[in-house]
């Protein structure tokens, strides 16, 4: 077993602390976007998600996600409550305590279905999206992040690269979350009113937060100090950047450079380099950045003005789609001089990548769709799944917080 | 003669209150975010320290001048769209006008209140 290192321990519990307040910034990110009586409501999904995984976490998902593996789909018990899991390093970081890993890993637990309440804001009913949430987490995050970063894990016994979560976070994310829409119908007057974010302000603060803390999400993914997590780093902020650049351009051409849509576009740069970050060059960063960028730009343009479904706040266009291309360009431009613990994608000779890529992006999609939608269905016809139309018109600060944000 | 409409109503009628207006041919009114109190009595939100009351609620005002021969048709439109059923649907009061005067033309009084597709052409 090789010895503690404090540099790496150092850095992975900054991280977890810089990932851990990318969920507060990504409250304020979707709590600006939204009209002035659910402000509260939904920056509160994001921060009770907090307290939810957190407790769930140590309980049984950090075992069912990471446990030794049972059949390459979960894993098992042996670490209930964290039994076992302490200051001796394990094999996933064989130089920080096992302890900083889980913890580590539990800020990427707690991000991902936070991530899905964009598409379900202001009509969700509190209880059903605590039920939601606690069972998400269990069945579908829990067996995704284990088939794909678990060693004996199905995906990774295929060979999909994953850095820090493109498939794992985003992808699961975005595609559950166009699901969940669906299964919930679209908010009252959609088609008919203008739904105006109350306070763009809030989102951009909540944009820049999230870029500075995807520095830990990217960066501590190397689980070390050292070059792979630099390579990270910059990687993800040229690919931030450069996807700024391109959502504004295309904004631009299109009417006039919305804010509101550059600090999206730096987000889905972000999201696009995900799985891919310590894999790749800067230089492919600026690619993979940009082409994500106009990704979701379009499919943005096309499911909102179409109004194909109320998917509220854009999660598959941005996290669903970002994700998805992420993880392909990652089999186009991963190369093992970067990182000879990775592949080489097909821009570097192997075509193969590019195939398993797409394998475990699939493999991610069909169950988390299919499970969210089972489990919101459920939900509705249990306890509800959505306010009544009174408490939805008054407002769900109101109606299910008694509280107002602005008085 | 000329007239002003104030409607207080509740602010998530507000939607459906412009689209009734715009459907019988209202489109000028403006709009004041207002508090007030009225038979409702406010109601109980929840602090820190246990709940607490609240008398003076957010509503809408809606102003609207018009002729004097719309206005019942106008009562009607926004009763309708405004009502819920529940205590604190709002009031309407009625004013008399002495002067309109539209200030990029210099129009006065009737050709003031008129423009296309208004409700006096209908």
């Amino acid at each position: 077993m090789k010895v503690l290192d404090s540099g790496d321990t150092a850095w992975l519990l900054i991280s977890a602390a810089l990932v851990l307040v990318m969920t507060p910034a990504l409250a304020f990110f979707y709590g600006g976007m939204v009209r002035r009586k659910n402000v509260l409501s939904t920056l509160n999904l994001s921060f009770i998600t907090i307290a939810l995984i957190s407790v769930q976490w140590v309980l049984y998902g950090y075992s069912l996600a990471f446990g030794p593996d049972k059949g390459g789909v979960i894993g098992g018990l042996a670490f209930l409550g964290l039994a076992g899991v302490g200051t001796p390093s394990s094999a996933y970081a064989p130089t920080v305590p096992h302890l900083a890993f889980a913890a580590f890993q539990m800020m990427f637990a707690i991000i991902t279905p936070a991530l899905i309440t964009g598409a379900f804001v202001e009509r969700v009913s509190f209880k059903a999206f605590i039920l939601f949430t606690l069972l998400w987490a269990t069945f579908v995050y829990d067996p995704v992040c284990h088939w794909v970063w678990a060693s004996g894990g199905l995906l990774t016994r295929i060979g999909v690269l994953d850095f820090a979560g493109g498939t794992v976070v985003h992808i699961t994310a975005g595609f559950s979350a166009l699901a969940f829409a669906y299964a919930i119908g679209p908010r009252s007057g959609f088609g008919h009113t203008s739904f105006e974010p109350n306070n763009i302000p809030y989102s951009v603060l909540g944009a820049g937060l999230l870029w500075m803390g995807w520095f830990g999400f990217n960066g501590g993914s190397a689980l070390a100090a050292n070059g792979i997590a630099t390579q990270a780093l910059v990687t993800t902020n040229t690919a931030a950047a450069a996807a700024c650049l391109v959502w504004m351009l295309l904004s631009w051409l299109d009417n006039k450079p919305s804010v509101l849509g550059i600090v999206t576009g730096a987000v889905v740069g972000m999201v696009a380099i995900t799985p891919g970050a310590g894999f790749v060059t800067p230089l492919a960063a600026i690619a993979i950045g940009g082409i994500g960028s106009a990704i979701s730009y379009y499919a943005i343009k096309l499911i909102k003005g179409h109004r194909w479904v109320d998917e509220s706040l854009d999660v598959f266009a941005c996290h669903g789609l970002g994700g998805l291309w992420g993880a392909l360009a990652t089999g186009l431009f991963a190369s093992t001089a970067v990182n000879s613990a990775g592949r080489d994608g097909l821009f570097y000779g192997k075509s193969g990548q590019l195939l398993v890529q797409a394998a475990g992006a699939l493999a991610a999609i069909v169950p988390a769709m299919l499970i969210t939608f089972g489990i919101a269905k459920l939900l509705a016809r249990t306890t509800g799944l959505r306010v009544s139309t009174g408490a939805e018109q008054v407002g769900l600060d109101i109606s299910e917080h008694g509280e107002r944000a602005y008085p | 003669m000329t007239k002003k409409i104030e409607a207080i109503i509740r602010e998530e009628r507000l939607g459906d209150v412009k689209e009734a207006l715009r459907a019988i041919g209202i489109m000028g009114l403006n709009v004041f975010e207002v508090k007030g109190r009225g038979r409702q009595g406010g109601i109980t939100l929840s602090g820190r320290g246990g709940p607490y009351q609240v008398d003076l609620l957010p509503k809408l005002q809606v102003n609207i001048v018009l002729s004097d021969h719309n206005v019942d048709a106008v009562i009607e439109t926004i009763r309708k769209a405004a009502y819920t059923g529940e205590v604190g649907d709002g009031i309407i009061f009625v004013y008399p006008v002495e002067q309109v005067v539209r200030i990029r033309t210099g129009e006065v009084n009737r050709e003031a209140l008129m423009y296309p597709n208004d409700i006096d052409s209908k």
